[in-house]
């Protein structure tokens, strides 16, 4: 008897827990669906925001978001990962290709930078992404908190030379901040990379999407 | 049974949960670097705690208490991650910048304490009211902290006002100090555990000079000084 009392309390609790997540996932499911296309929107316009810093939406035509293709250069782009890259266009002719590189050795691990760079090499700018180094020393890379990521605009390979690409403190012409150089040599390292593999390769940037897809 | 009034006091001051139960004491030392993000992690922690005692008070008759721990887990589970998703669709900066700390509202001992502790034994009515005032003493903890490392890290307030305002939110902010270098310990972990010891013990002084107060106050009377029931 007890025992059949017991047997008949577990299947009230199952029954009572299978009925909690059923109406759990109901809950979930509904608030998904509501919500689905509102954060998909978001994402898109957060991307899109992000790239128009780096490359003014005046400058190209096309829809950016739709004109990718990915490359893999773990030597150029500091990740092993296929790096998307983000075609601007005028007219059909190429503007400048947006991505993102990894600096790999910042102060506290990698620092995620997207990178623009016009067709003829000169870079269209540089914006942190995301990154974990030290709040109010080596943040001064986020372009909300200080204009040094904003000096990058307008320099190529050449401009300056290339031992001139570094830190003042190694001897080159960019600032480092105080108390913090490594996350400043790093991003410069970084985007120097970048503008280097570009240079060297940059039909393959803007390889046609026929050529791409097949 | 606890009174409306008994309720608020508790979650406000007696028994806040920032300050005297030290609940959920990651999201109150990582999150209050800000005003704003203080605020926006507060509400949506109210939200939470009134939702779950509201269910929870609800079905409270019909959950055999072999079974009840499970199901807490559940309802409050499936609460936070349905705030997760509005917020990603309305609030999509803000979700951004408290980032983990949403879903973590999920692990935070408050939620399941006040369940436990209190929907699972009294009216909905009382559920909601008790949700509430936790909700609030812990809003409150975040931002008396949130305010005073801003302050002294940034030398601002009301930074970011547009991640919770909307874009014309933007002028909101106030300098406190112009040219503030930054004081980068209030911002850092570290300013976080000495701004709650801070603030604790001034509570706590504050809690020392009322009651001798009222001590005297009683003594001066001529009644007994301590004639609570």
């Amino acid at each position: 008897m007890a025992a059949k009392e017991s047997l008949k309390q577990m299947f009230v609790s199952a029954g009572l827990l299978a009925g909690f997540a059923v109406a759990g996932s109901l809950l979930l499911g509904v608030t998904e669906s509501g919500t689905r296309e509102q954060i998909r929107e978001n994402e898109r316009a957060f991307l899109i925001n992000n790239l128009n810093q780096v490359l003014p939406p005046k400058r190209y035509t096309n829809d950016l978001l739709h004109d990718t293709v990915e490359l893999t250069a773990p030597g150029a782009f500091g990740t092993e990962e296929p790096v998307t890259i983000y075609r601007g266009r005028r007219g059909g002719e190429p503007v400048a290709a947006l991505f993102s590189v990894i600096a790999p050795d910042g102060y506290s691990g990698q620092i995620k930078l997207l990178v623009g760079v016009y067709w003829d090499g000169t870079l269209a700018g540089v914006r942190a992404v995301a990154h974990r180094e030290t709040p109010g020393l080596g943040d001064a890379i986020e372009a909300e908190r200080s204009n040094w990521i904003l000096g990058f605009t307008g320099l190529s390979i050449t401009n300056p030379v290339a031992a001139q690409w570094r830190v003042k403190k190694d001897g080159g012409r960019f600032d480092q901040f105080t108390g913090a150089t490594i996350t400043p040599r790093a991003v410069v390292k970084a985007v120097r990379k970048a503008l280097v593999y570009f240079t060297a390769h940059r039909e393959s940037f803007f390889v046609a999407v026929s050529e791409q897809e097949s | 049974m606890a009174s409306y009034t008994e309720i608020a006091r508790d979650g406000l001051w007696k028994n806040n949960p920032g300050f005297v139960q030290l609940l959920g004491l990651c999201p109150l030392l990582a999150v209050s670097n800000s005003f704003v993000n203080a605020l926006g992690l507060g509400l949506a922690t109210v939200f939470v705690l009134v939702t779950s005692n509201l269910v929870i008070a609800t079905i409270r008759n019909w959950v055999q208490p072999q079974v009840r721990i499970p199901v807490f887990v559940m309802v409050i589970a499936a609460t936070v991650t349905a705030i997760e998703l509005i917020m990603q669709a309305q609030l999509y900066e803000l979700y951004k910048v408290l980032g983990i700390f949403i879903p973590l509202i999920t692990t935070n001992c408050i939620i399941m304490g006040r369940a436990e502790a209190f929907a699972a034994k009294n009216t909905v009515l009382k559920a909601i009211a008790d949700g509430l005032a936790q909700g609030l003493g812990f809003a409150l903890a975040l931002l008396l902290l949130g305010t005073m490392r801003e302050i002294l890290g940034q030398g601002t307030f009301l930074s970011n006002a547009h991640l919770l305002f909307g874009e014309g939110a933007r002028a909101m902010t106030i300098t406190v100090f112009a040219d503030y270098g930054g004081f980068l310990l209030a911002v850092l972990p570290p300013g976080a555990f000495l701004g709650l010891g801070l603030l604790i013990a001034l509570k706590n002084d504050i809690d020392r000079r009322l009651k001798a107060r009222t001590t005297t106050q009683k003594l001066s009377t001529g009644l007994p000084a301590d004639q609570s029931a």
